[in-house]
């Protein structure tokens, strides 16, 4: 089995980080019943004895003893990630996968990238080497950062161009979180822009993701299940809630982290699980990449609310895939169903048949007139 | 003779682990027949497929080979769940990190690294076998591991085994929506696998996915259900069966597979079919007479359909074989055939005369219909079908999915789309290029036929 390694980058990309470490545990915590250190956990997580204070060798088969997070947490200011190391997940990481410093970007990207990157580079290319080392066979970097920020998009970028550098058979995969039209921020525009260069050159896929989008997906769920038009509906929808998690009080950015945090998650599920159809990683970038440098893949999720209903009966499945080309489902605001696609993929989760995926596609491809390849895998039964 | 069975990717460790499961059930069942009889079938069919333990548990003939080790350590897992046979844990080879459905990432780089540890693991199942009938490799054509390692291995074991007979199981894509570069891994495995392979046996995705909607009934279709029909109809051809007016069980199926089916080494593609396929329910409520399903089987045939169900039975041979010339666009068209190979199983097996086939219509000029069309048969039943039928034919019918194939991975070549991920890892758009040219070859040769 693979295994990746997460690069969480500024303050958004901790923030989202740490949703993302909660969510995995949890989603472990409901499969694996017994309590082993299996090949799935084996894949974001690696096993640890802390009794031993010297340096600890993996253990590798058996119970789950202390479980530590593949991960480097970067940040130029000391808050999100103290935050973190107070926080209940603060047992995931030890001090040597941080890099932190007190002053901050200043939301200048070129702080970031030229002035933090040089200053930093052995630092964190010696903190990736020593998380890389932990890995038997490492596929894949997952790097999460902001582009409106210093830190995020400066020094994201720049941790990026690093791993290209001293990695360049593993893939990089990229969220990047676009500022909202309205940002707070005067210098995102020139921030973006100046990191957006930095992605087309050195990033394998990029997946970005709005603000706005997720504003807007939030603001809707919290309408479904307050008008409470329809009972099937329940309280908390699975993609938000941070209901069964580590943390009871909810922060204000905590939901739309978590939608994030799913995407990458149901992303890396077939390569993390058995399913009838796998998919590893690296058929993502092969599929969906025809050019190089096309590598910005818009994505969606569905069904966003949960059903209190477990069955879904056939209308809801079809309605499910019609609803991945909606434009209220995507995580960045445009709407593919007037554009062009040059190629996309469906994931599909949970307990559907291929019959089901057939007919499904079959469809999708008749009402699409231009018909662009779909590719679909089934995954994994959670 | 023994046959050994390679199952290379995800799809052939699947189907491959279906087919020795309807072997061993077979093998294991009375098959509505003599004792003597049974007993006689039983032993070929143990030496074919199974190696004998002191211990009296069979093991089967196999080499897996993936990137992954999912689906391995999954078929190994259902194999010794069974009870009734098991793979030899050694015999397997799997790694971390799968071709991700990159042909070249197969081809040139998976392949040539674990070459020789891949043909140390054949080289030991053939040193178990007493007499080598020939390889038998299963794999798909649009995944990577499958399609493009399966390629590479299929060009070592032609150089190792210069005289063994090699024959390949291909599982053609979904028409859509599987793998986008699935058009691009299908014409590189097809034109290679066309120079170093003996003979392709084909089985397209779409027609096994109908037969289970509609033969077999399955609402909710699984991946298992379309495998346990191909696995049903390789079964029905490898079992052991007479040839023809001998009356000892056919030792080589292989060699005798080739002597009847690929007369030309320009014609390799072999369809299959078979008849009745249905619902264990509807089984036991059905009778069948010899005439019937040969006399369906043959119009299945001409009118290239897969199924027993919707035949276009307005399809005729041409009277006069020079006049009309078939072309692809015509709607009611015929399906001429190179070479025909007829299995017959089960009860009253004399009275199966299969004389509808030796039409010389049926047929090319310049192949006489008797040397053509070739039967086996054998009185003991298959798969708990009381009479089955099962047809391997060289003709035309795989034309049209080919065409496709090849126009669709021309239309994607035409844009340079996807073209980068292959020139990584050394595949060139001159290899492209004589890929299209190898199977343009192969169309024109089959449609002039």
């Amino acid at each position: 089995m693979t295994q990746s390694i997460v690069v969480q980058v500024g303050q958004c990309g901790n923030q989202i980080g740490c949703r993302f470490w909660d969510l995995a545990l949890r989603e472990h915590a409901a499969v694996n019943k017994k309590g082993i250190y299996d090949e799935a956990l084996c894949s974001f997580f690696r096993n640890v004895d802390t009794r031993t204070e010297s340096v600890t060798p993996d253990v590798h088969r058996g119970k789950i003893c202390s479980l530590k997070a593949r991960a480097v947490l970067i940040d130029m200011e000391e808050g999100v990630v103290n935050e973190i190391l107070q926080g209940p997940l603060r047992d995931l990481f030890d001090s040597k996968q941080l890099i932190t410093d007190v002053s901050g970007s200043g939301n200048n990207w070129a702080v970031g990238h030229k002035l933090y990157g040089s200053q930093y580079r052995e630092h964190i290319v010696e903190n990736l080497r020593r998380t890389a080392e932990q890995c038997d066979c490492l596929q894949c970097f997952f790097v999460i950062h902001s582009m409106g920020g210093g830190t995020g998009s400066g020094l994201g970028t720049f941790v990026l161009s690093v791993l290209e550098d001293e990695y360049p058979e593993v893939y990089r995969f990229v969220t990047s979180v676009y500022p909202s039209t309205e940002d707070d921020v005067i210098t995102s525009p020139y921030n973006s822009v100046l990191a957006m260069k930095e992605l087309t050159d050195h990033a394998d896929c990029v997946l970005p993701i709005e603000n706005q989008s997720l504003v807007d997906i939030v603001n809707k769920i919290v309408q479904m299940a307050n008008s409470g038009k329809l009972g099937s509906v329940k309280q908390n929808s699975f993609l938000t809630s941070n209901k069964g998690g580590v943390k009871e009080t909810e922060k204000p950015f905590d939901a739309m982290n978590n939608i994030v945090a799913n995407l990458l998650l149901n992303l890396t599920s077939s390569a993390r699980f058995e399913g009838q159809l796998n998919m590893d990683l690296n058929e993502i970038t092969m599929n969906l990449v025809p050019f190089p440098h096309l590598h910005y893949l818009t994505s969606s999720l569905t069904p966003l609310y949960t059903l209190a209903d477990v069955n879904i009966p056939t209308r809801r499945l079809d309605q499910m895939f019609s609803d991945a080309f909606n434009k209220d489902h995507q995580l960045i605001r445009a709407d593919p169903k007037h554009n062009l696609y040059l190629a996309c993929a469906l994931m599909v989760r949970g307990n559907v048949h291929i019959s089901d995926l057939r007919r499904n596609i079959e469809r999708l491809v008749s009402e699409r007139k231009p018909s662009k390849c779909l590719l679909v895998k089934n995954t994994h039964v959670t | 003779m023994a046959l050994i069975t390679l199952q290379l990717g995800q799809c052939g460790n699947q189907i491959g682990y279906e087919l020795f499961d309807v072997i061993c059930n077979d093998f294991y069942s009375n098959g509505l027949c003599s004792k003597k009889e049974n007993h006689n079938y039983q032993t070929v069919c143990k030496e074919r497929f199974f190696d004998e333990m002191e211990s009296g548990e069979i093991v089967s003939r196999a080499v897996l080979l993936d990137m992954e080790p999912k689906v391995i350590t999954q078929t190994l897992a259902m194999a010794a769940r069974s009870g009734k046979w098991m793979y030899d844990v050694k015999s397997q080879f799997s790694q971390k990190q799968g071709s991700g459905n990159n042909w070249a990432h197969g081809y040139c780089v998976h392949g040539p690294k674990y070459e020789d540890l891949v043909m140390n693991l054949v080289r030991k199942q053939v040193e178990k076998c007493d007499r080598l009938g020939g390889f038998f490799n299963i794999m798909s054509m649009a995944g990577g591991t499958g399609s493009g390692m399966g390629t590479f291995i299929t060009k070592c074991l032609r150089d190792a085994y210069p005289n063994s007979f090699l024959l390949n199981e291909v599982i053609w894509p979904y028409g859509t929506g599987e793998v986008i570069v699935q058009n691009y891994n299908s014409i590189l495995t097809l034109s290679r696998l066309y120079q170093t392979s003996d003979a392709l046996l084909v089985h397209e995705n779409d027609i096994i996915h109908k037969i289970c909607s509609q033969l077999m009934n399955i609402k909710h279709i699984t991946f298992k259900d379309v495998n346990k029909v191909i696995a049903h109809q390789l079964g029905s051809v490898f079992q052991p069966a007479y040839t023809t007016e001998s009356s000892y069980y056919s030792r080589n199926p292989l060699g005798e597979l080739m002597e009847c089916l690929v007369p030309h080494p320009e014609f390799k593609m072999l369809g299959l079919r078979n008849i009745p396929q249905m619902s264990e329910h509807s089984l036991a409520y059905s009778t069948f007479t010899w005439h019937g399903l040969i006399k369906h089987l043959r119009q299945m045939l001409i009118a290239n359909a897969k199924m027993e169900e919707g035949i276009n039975w307005q399809v005729q041979p041409p009277l006069h074989p020079k006049t009309e010339k078939s072309s692809l666009k015509t709607g009611l068209q015929f399906n001429r055939s190179l070479a025909n190979l007829a299995i017959f199983r089960g009860k009253d097996i004399d009275s199966a005369s299969p004389d509808g086939f030796r039409e010389s219509a049926l047929y090319t000029s310049w192949l006489s219909s008797d040397e053509a069309f070739t039967s086996w048969k054998t009185p003991r039943a298959f798969n708990k079908y009381e009479k089955s039928a099962t047809l391997v034919s060289n003709s035309q019918c795989l034309l049209k999915p080919l065409d496709a194939i090849v126009e669709k991975a021309w239309n994607m070549f035409a844009s340079k789309a996807y073209v980068h991920q292959y020139t990584k890892y050394g595949i060139d758009e001159e290899e492209f290029l004589q890929c299209f040219t190898t199977l343009e070859q192969v169309i024109s040769s089959y449609s002039n036929l």
